[in-house]
């Protein structure tokens, strides 16, 4: 049955074709530093997987948000796993994105025909650090409101919009609820949404063109 | 001959993200589900005597209305759940008494005594139970609980046995 059952999908879905334009595609010689990018989705996926567990319990409202913070680590089993992963993964994660996008530098795999896949790698690395940037301030703590206040702050310091730009980040001319709130918004929905897509546009454009050659001394 | 037994290097890349993918898999997945249920295999069963009411203010045969409070702390909150009951009297002997809990057992509304019916009325799906608690009419699948245990204090007051679920 399960032989059928096989048969049915594979004539639908064509599991050679994937097999062959996806895993068993022509690679020029690599190295450790090729797989770089693949990691960076890992640790995405796992970020993805250990953040949506970590809303089971988590409240973004200043009057909880840090007591339910306290009880993912001390009241639910395995609370300590899940955040600790969630939490070293996210450093781990941008550290991880900045040298693959060193290496791709390095390596000059930036140019014709990858000048997009380039571009859209530097959208990567921005929604990365802005993933940071709006996770840090969810278990307010104090280093987070502190830290918050100092980021917003800064944007402040843009000329002509600077104000308008801290207000929209704030929610207003203040740290508050309405902060609090947006910063998990962006976090858990919009900015994984726009970071989703835009990985789903990397990877087409990698596997249509194929890794690339690293330029050798006579290049 | 010696081809068959050797590892190709394919397949061994294949075996070993496999284990590996594996191994990973379950050291995030298995913690992931304790995760997920563990508010559900808390111990919960705190046991306390509760004061209902002064046995000279219960009259023979009329259900006397009692309710109370208690607070258990879930997660990082307290929350409070509200309990009630009728205490119904028999004769002049104050254990001569029963205690009904006013949670419906259909759908766990709560009941209410009506003078006029005579009866136990839930407002949720019209269940009538009768003041010995017997189902009359409705959904209900058996009559309505009982506080087993209840004592009588020095003054004269009615306490039940309560045990948290
Ligand atoms: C879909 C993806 C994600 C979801 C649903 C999610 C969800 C969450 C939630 C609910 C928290 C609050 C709990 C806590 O602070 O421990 C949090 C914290 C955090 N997240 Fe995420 N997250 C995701 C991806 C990411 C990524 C990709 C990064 C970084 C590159 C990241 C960085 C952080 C940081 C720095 C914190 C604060 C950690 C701490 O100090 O505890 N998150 N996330
Ligand atoms: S809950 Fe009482 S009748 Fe349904």
């Amino acid at each position: 049955m399960w032989k059928n059952i096989y048969l049915w999908l594979d004539e639908r879905i064509g599991f050679n074709d994937l097999n062959k334009n996806l895993l068993d595609r022509p690679e020029p010689k690599t190295t450790w530093w090729n797989t770089l990018g693949s990691a960076s989705l890992f640790l995405f996926v796992l970020q993805g997987l250990t953040g949506i567990f970590l809303t089971v319990y988590y409240t973004p409202s200043p009057d909880h948000a840090y007591d339910s913070v306290q009880y993912i680590m001390e009241g639910v089993a395995f609370g300590w796993l899940i955040r600790g992963i969630h939490h070293w993964g996210a450093t781990l994660m941008v550290i991880l994105v900045f040298i693959h996008m060193l290496r791709v530098f390095y390596t000059a795999s930036f140019k014709y025909p990858r000048e997009l896949t380039w571009l859209i790698g530097i959208g990567l690395f921005l929604t990365t650090l802005g993933m940071g940037f709006t996770g840090y301030l969810l278990p307010w703590n104090q280093k987070a409101f502190w830290a918050t206040t100092v980021g917003t702050q800064i944007a402040g310091t843009a000329p002509y919009i600077g104000e308008f730009i801290l207000k929209a980040l704030r929610g207003g001319p203040d740290l508050s609820a309405l902060t609090l709130q947006r910063f998990f918004s962006a976090h858990i929905w919009m900015i994984p949404a726009a970071l989703a897509g835009l990985i789903g546009v990397h990877l087409f454009l990698i596997i249509k063109h194929g890794e690339s050659h690293f330029p050798t001394k006579d290049d | 001959m010696s081809d068959s037994h050797e590892l190709s290097r394919r397949d061994f890349i294949k075996v070993t993200t496999g284990i590996v993918g594996g191994l990973i898999g379950a050291i995030i997945g298995l913690p992931s589900v304790y995760y997920l249920i563990a508010p559900a295999l808390r111990e919960g069963g705190k046991e306390a005597w509760i004061p209902i009411g002064k046995f000279e203010d219960m009259q023979i045969g009329v259900p006397y209305p009692f309710s109370f409070t208690r607070v258990q702390v879930n997660g990082w909150e307290r929350t409070a759940s509200s309990f009630g009951g009728y205490a119904v009297r028999k004769s002049d002997d104050p254990n001569d008494l029963f205690i009904l809990n006013s949670r419906c057992t259909h759908l766990a509304c709560t009941v209410n005594w009506s003078a006029e019916a005579e009866a136990f009325l839930c407002p949720c799906h019209d269940a009538k139970f009768s003041i010995a608690g017997e189902v009359l009419d409705g959904p209900p699948p058996r009559a309505l609980d009982v506080y087993e245990e209840h004592r009588v204090t020095e003054e004269g007051i009615i306490e039940i046995f309560f045990k948290e679920s």
